[in-house]
């Protein structure tokens, strides 16, 4: 498969009054033309961050892209100029956020949202657009009539569907969903996953899901990659990751999810707290919560080797060291 | 003793019903529903957005006032109660908030937030200084929260620690019986896990009885004894936790149990994707609520009304076809 | 489990820290802390010498040296009566700060208790309070104050009077929106929970969270009062001649602009530094006591 994206050592900061927060620490990733990659991680962890560096939508000040390469299409977007980054936004990549509540504008139709977008990138009349529109309505399981309706006429699953809508319309080549069902709830989460699931194929974008949920992830992605504290601690295969998981770190969070299958009298939590971002610790940012950690996770940072095949991870244990 | 075989009722709840006037009709938020529940257990209430589950909880507490019905606690109906004695009863009955940071004072640190239910309630004197702050370390010390956090406000600390001082401003009474509402839905997973096990711990150790409302079915079949279902202000099917996943029969149970998504790649589930979304009871029809969405339904479903019937031992359900559904 | 713990702080310092890194805010709060310097000097000198500084050389009139320029022994000039400007600014601070404190001081207890309980208590006690603010609100706030000062007669108790009921309906109207999404706060179920009563639910729950937009509107407010005195004056409605309150000051000037330019740009420039630090220290305690509005 053709590569669509590769991120090379991506470093992201914002500088703030309380410090500077490490929020993207050196994360390196490729993405192939059609596939799914589920970026896993709690709050905190430089997910939302990297997806935003991605998009360029950093917000500067506070927030700088102080290192690294965004190949996209064989092409460096950190180069662009802002005015060629306007044309990939939207038309080639585009992303989804979390709350469908506040992403639509209150005072348009949303058939008016969709063809908005679709008439920025697309040379199109008004009417063409507006008929494109309903076009990604009706896929999207809306009927084409309700375009002409506001967005507190619909419900939350609709509304995030409208969204999904903006966001293919142009036909993008990536998609990135930032916890696009967590306002869901989860019969209507099954039936927005669904139906991304089935325009992604029908459509053959690629997608990178943001998601803290494991379940989602299973449900979704082909590729996985687990975040904390900004890097990528752990990369593979869905399989490879939930099967064979090695880093601490993500064996703790199968831990912390009670199992629908197995009974347990207690979950096995990970100790601690995650680490304040201004001030990281020093050597593997996961030692002090990590229950093998000796001296060398806490004064040298491991780096990331291969477990088998595509499966990285970046821990001493797994390497053997501990 | 009797006790080993079965253990006390503590509190019954008998077609308790809250409607709330909106500009559209009469929202049937909590529509005739019973059960009960036993000292020490732990009853998971579960459904979607709306179904009135929080509602619910905070009528049996009467934060909410109940439109009818009847809450018995400790044999004693305390809808009945003035307002004397319901602050006094308050000392016995208590709720967790779902959000850490809104159920905070924000102008209130860690040690006052736990002080004022115990003033409140005149177990201390505001003049007591040293039995204050004793019974505060005592109660910072149960919920796991360290001493020198003591004079931080909620602000400076993290979702899980607001939590714990959420849960322990609920403690610091000796409640019997606590509503948790929704209390790890806005923690992070370890987090989560670190307050389920705590909130378990607790219950071990002081024998509380939760009723623990959520939306998260694993968090709900991990903690609960029993499982009541709820849609549009209803309970739908009431069973043992692991009963009720292993063997399901309302349809609404099915179709909710089947969107879990499970993070196990060889896990096959056949899911029954719902159709439509939830309305608000707003002037419900008669019948079964759930007929619309179900795929089940017959045209009879939306005349008769439906109320739990015990089908198996522990197990009821609100449903006339569950037989014929099951084969 | 525990890690580093962030400096344990007040709201209160927190709020100063953030304040301090407004540099504007800080030269406004500068300039109001001077002249609140200059208020409580000039008030004691008077005290202390029994009113005899301000007799000589505030009021006292010196017809020869009328409308003289500034020079280096009077800095500001003289004024229409030969009276020394930069004194009578001195002594005129008082008269404009205090009132406008007292005023809104006064507006902010009695709007805010009436917004805090149509705002707690809701349905038909709402509807009584609020609507008669809104009678209140549609008649132009100046207007009402010159009605009331036409009507009890012009006076420093009677201007007070006047400020104050004229700024009620604001603080009544910030009060009660903020009490209104305080009050479905969890925190405020979480109170009713453990029993408390509605009075405590007021002073210990609502009332403190709602400080900070009070408090802003409270250093907007004594800006805006003092414009009210400085134009109730600039009327002939307001202090009295020969106090030299700045606007009266610049109400007695303007018949000589054509002649002697400063003694109207300098009481003007002095109500319009006074109102800008106001305001510059209001937008500062806004973003401080609030940071969630700036971003």
């Amino acid at each position: 498969m053709a590569e669509l994206l590769e991120v090379r050592d991506l470093f992201i900061r914002y500088e703030t009054v309380d410090g500077v927060v490490e929020a993207v620490n050196g994360i390196s990733l490729k993405l192939d033309k059609g596939s799914t990659l589920g970026l896993v991680g709690e709050t905190g962890a430089g997910k939302t961050t990297l997806a935003k560096g991605i998009m360029r939508l950093v917000p500067n000040p506070p927030g700088k892209i102080t290192k690294g390469e965004i190949i996209f299409n064989g092409k460096d977007i950190l180069k662009l100029s802002e005015a060629d980054m306007r044309k990939v936004r939207g038309k080639e990549i585009s992303m989804i956020f979390q709350d469908p509540m506040t992403s639509l504008n209150p005072v348009m139709t949303v058939g008016e949202q969709i063809a908005e977008v679709i008439s920025i990138h697309e040379k199109v009349s008004s009417k063409g657009a507006m008929e494109k529109a309903k076009e990604m309505l009706e896929m999207v399981g809306i009927p084409a009539e309700r375009a002409e309706e506001y967005p507190h006429q619909f419900s939350g699953g609709m509304k995030q569907r409208v969204i999904i809508a903006i966001a293919l319309a142009c036909n993008p080549s990536l998609l990135i969903a930032d916890e696009p069902t967590t306002a869901l709830d989860v019969t209507i989460q099954a039936q927005v996953l669904d139906m991304m699931k089935k325009l992604k194929d029908k459509l053959n974008t690629s997608m990178i899901l943001i998601t803290h949920d494991l379940g989602v992830v299973t449900q979704t992605c082909d590729y996985v990659a687990i975040m904390y504290a900004g890097e990528i601690v752990e990369y593979g295969s869905l399989r490879d990751v939930f099967k064979n998981p090695q880093h601490p770190y993500t064996n703790g969070l199968f831990g912390s999810i009670p199992s629908l299958a197995e009974d347990v009298d207690r979950l096995k939590p990970i100790k601690g707290l995650m680490p304040d971002p201004t001030n990281l610790p020093k050597g593997c940012k996961f030692n002090p919560r990590c229950e093998y950690a000796e001296e060398i996770c806490r004064c040298q940072s491991p780096e990331t080797t291969e477990v088998k095949g595509i499966h990285v991870v970046k821990c001493f244990k797994a390497q053997g060291l501990v | 003793m009797e006790e080993k075989v079965k253990r006390t009722e503590l509190l019954q709840v008998k077609n308790l019903k809250k409607y709330f006037k909106t500009p559209k009709g009469m929202l049937h938020a909590v529509d005739d529903v019973s059960f009960s529940l036993h000292e020490g257990e732990t009853l998971g209430v579960v459904g979607e957005s709306g179904c009135g589950k929080s509602t619910m909880g905070r009528a049996i507490l009467r934060l909410h006032e109940p439109t009818s019905g009847e809450v018995i606690f400790k044999g004693e109906n305390i809808l009945k109660f003035d307002k004397k004695r319901m602050k006094k009863l308050r000392e016995e009955m208590q709720i967790i908030f779902q959000d850490p940071y809104a159920s905070l004072n924000p102008r209130m640190t860690v040690s006052e937030t736990i002080i004022d239910p115990l003033i409140i309630q005149g177990k201390y004197k505001k003049s007591d200084k040293e039995g204050l702050q004793k019974k505060v370390r005592e109660i910072m010390d149960l919920v796991g929260l360290s001493q020198k956090l003591i004079n931080t406000y909620p602000h400076e600390l993290d979702g899980g620690r607001r939590q714990r001082i959420g849960i322990g401003r609920a403690l610091a009474l000796n409640p019997k019986f606590i509503v948790c509402d929704e209390p790890v839905s806005a923690l992070d997973v370890s987090i989560q896990a670190q307050v389920l096990n705590l909130m378990q711990d607790l219950q071990e150790e002081l024998g509380l009885t939760y009723m623990f409302i959520t939306h998260d079915l694993s968090v709900v079949r991990h903690i609960s004894d029993n499982i009541a279902v709820m849609y549009l202000g209803q309970i739908v099917e009431k069973a043992p936790a692991k009963l009720l996943f292993k063997n399901p029969l309302h349809p609404y149970t099915h179709a909710l149990l089947s969107a879990i998504p499970v993070p196990d790649p060889d896990y096959k589930m056949k899911r029954i994707l719902l159709q439509g979304e939830l309305t608000s009871p707003i002037n419900p029809a008669p019948g079964c609520r759930f007929a619309k969405r179900c795929i089940h339904a017959t045209p009879e479903c939306s005349q008769q009304e439906y109320s739990l019937k015990e089908v198996e031992p522990g197990h009821f359900v609100a449903c006339s076809r569950f037989n014929e559904i099951k084969n | 489990m525990e890690k580093v713990q962030k400096k344990e702080k007040t709201l209160f310092q927190e709020s100063w820290r953030r304040f301090k890194q407004n540099r504007l805010a800080m030269v406004g709060l500068g300039f109001l802390g001077l002249l609140t310097m200059i208020s409580i000097t000039t008030t004691i000198i008077d005290v202390v010498t029994d009113n005899r500084v301000y007799d000589t050389y505030v009021i006292s009139q010196n017809l020869v040296m009328r409308l003289k320029g500034p020079s280096a022994e009077h800095i500001f000039g003289l004024d229409e009566f030969g009276r020394d400007i930069f004194l009578r600014m001195l002594w005129g601070t008082r008269y404009s700060l205090f009132l406008g404190a007292i005023g809104i001081l006064a507006s902010t207890i009695v709007g805010g208790t009436l917004g805090a309980i149509a705002g707690f208590y809701g349905n038909a006690i709402d509807n009584i309070v609020m609507r008669f603010m809104d009678i209140l609100l549609a008649i132009p706030s100046i207007l009402l104050a010159i009605a009331i000062v036409a009507a009890l007669g012009p006076g420093l108790v009677n201007i007070l009077i006047a400020i104050a009921i004229s700024y009620i309906p604001t603080f009544a109207r910030v009060v009660r929106a903020k009490v209104m999404s305080i009050k479905d706060q969890e925190f405020i179920e979480a109170a009713r929970a453990v029993g408390a009563s509605d009075a405590r639910i007021i002073f210990k729950y609502i009332i403190p969270n709602s400080l900070a937009p009070i408090i802003v509107q409270a250093t907007l407010g004594v800006a805006g009062a003092i414009l009210s005195i400085a134009g109730l004056s600039f009327l002939g409605l307001g202090i009295q001649p020969p106090m030299p309150e700045w606007g009266a000051m610049l109400s007695n000037a303007r018949t000589y602009i054509r002649d002697a330019w400063h003694i109207t740009v300098i009481p003007g420039l002095g109500i319009m530094l006074t109102i800008l630090s106001l305001n510059l220290v209001g937008d500062g305690l806004r973003d401080a006591l609030d940071p969630r509005l700036k971003n």
